[in-house]
């Protein structure tokens, strides 16, 4: 067979809706775009781990604190989830972590925001789970196997994310003055920022759609972001809160949320490592690395001592 | 604004790569731990269901990892573990001739046998 006959069959398993699977033939640029992708979200779990667990040693109260430390813990599970679908593409763990580290494979930039008061931990589970929430619904039919399955366990816990976080913030609401004042900070704060973790706009890209035709992604970035507006403007009400955009309003003709311009200079300086915290998360994943060496090489030797026992016993 | 950085496609969650990146470099760390596959039993009588891989050094530490990583939530009462490379797998490349052997074999289904309807539930 030839290559055109192979690719012909991997498109049509796509558009029949056939899983493309580890061991399937796959174009080459099809394997790079999931392997790209998927350890991007990877990293964007466990540096997403960094600005939480900021709060966790200061969470208001025991129950907060367990809250926060599982959503934590479920963060990082997330992220060995989809190391491993990476992984059946061929990279291996260490590759996609001297990535990381190297600054070459990048992470959602919403983390590379500070987390200032606590009212931030409600904001971050409401917004920027919520927006995630998003994009991981869709991803649960994407067609790559192992990417949709580790989707499906991940959506399943996130949800959990996203309500103590908007369950949060509406305790707050209904306290002190400071605490409402706090709340409404958090948000406008975040607002910005979850509207452009969708990415830049549809119209802004010029190049074909061909993870659209292989089915990775199923939303482009405009409708994705578009759900999430309409949303979260009627979310907002139930927290008695607002949003920070004097141009949201709902548009009857259109049956969606119209919404202001995004500032996307800011956006694309995030991006490029000049957001307010893009140094000190990367700092930190490095030294947590390399302060684990110690631990890794320990665990080799001692398997590797105990399985000589074996032998000898 | 740098007009550049829209020619490139950039779906949310899919960040392109900077043009004139770094270099692949391939990265094995000496003292890597090895490959584990996962599987579950989610309950007494129900079999054990592949749930994913993880790394880690020893078949302990893979079954202590695997309860941290896929059974936060009471998603098991047993955890098999065994090494990646010890797992065989069939070629889906040879997928059609070892599979479609049973594609005409329709006399191996109980709906082939036409039985008449005073016969009862058989």
């Amino acid at each position: 067979m030839v290559m055109q006959d192979f690719e012909k069959i991997f498109q049509g398993h796509i558009d029949q809706e056939i899983k493309i699977e580890p061991r399937d033939w796959m174009p080459d640029a099809y394997r790079k775009t999931n392997v790209r992708q998927i350890s991007q979200h990877a990293h964007s779990e466990i540096v997403g781990m960094l600005p939480e667990g900021n709060w966790i040693s200061r969470a208001p109260s025991l129950k907060r604190k367990a809250i926060l430390l599982a959503k934590v813990q479920d963060e990082a599970g997330h992220g060995l989830y989809l190391y491993s679908a990476a992984e059946t593409l061929g990279t291996t763990r260490d590759q996609m972590i001297a990535d990381l580290h190297s600054g070459k494979a990048k992470y959602s930039s919403i983390f590379n925001y500070p987390t200032l008061t606590w009212a931030d931990m409600g904001a971050v589970g409401w917004l920027v789970d919520g927006a995630a929430i998003m994009n991981q619904v869709m991803l649960c039919r994407t067609s790559y196997g192992p990417y949709a399955r580790a989707m499906v366990r991940i959506c399943k816990e996130e949800s959990f994310h996203q309500r103590q976080g908007f369950e949060s913030l509406m305790v707050l609401s209904q306290g002190t003055p400071e605490q409402r004042e706090m709340c409404q900070d958090a948000i406008n704060r975040w607002w910005w920022p979850s509207l452009m973790m969708f990415g830049p706009k549809d119209s802004e890209s010029t190049n074909s759609d061909q993870s659209m035709k292989w089915k990775i992604k199923r939303k482009t970035n405009d409708e994705l972001r578009q759900n999430f507006v309409d949303m979260i403007a009627e979310q907002v009400k139930v927290l008695g809160m607002t949003l920070p955009d004097a141009d949201l309003k709902w548009n009857e003709e259109r049956q969606h949320y119209d919404f202001g311009e995004i500032n996307w200079d800011e956006f694309w300086n995030v991006v490029k490592g000049n957001g307010p915290c893009n140094k000190q998360r990367l700092d930190a994943r490095r030294k947590a690395h390399e302060d684990g060496a110690w631990v890794r090489e320990a665990a080799v030797a001692y398997a590797e001592k105990k399985k000589l026992k074996e032998k000898t016993a | 604004m740098n007009s550049t950085n829209f020619i490139q496609k950039y779906y949310y969650g899919d960040i392109p790569d900077q043009p004139g990146g770094t270099l692949q470099q391939t990265t094995q760390d000496a003292h890597a731990w090895p490959l584990w596959e996962v599987f579950i039993r989610s309950k007494q009588g129900l079999d054990h269901k592949h749930a994913g891989s993880l790394h880690a050094a020893d078949a302990t530490m893979a079954i202590e990892n695997a309860r941290d990583v896929y059974t936060r939530r009471q998603e098991g009462v047993s955890i098999w573990v065994v090494e990646s490379k010890y797992l065989h797998a069939s070629n889906p490349d040879d997928a059609e001739s070892f599979y479609t052997p049973a594609e005409d074999k329709v006399y191996r289904h109980p709906t082939f046998y036409d039985i008449p309807p005073e016969v009862g539930h058989m």
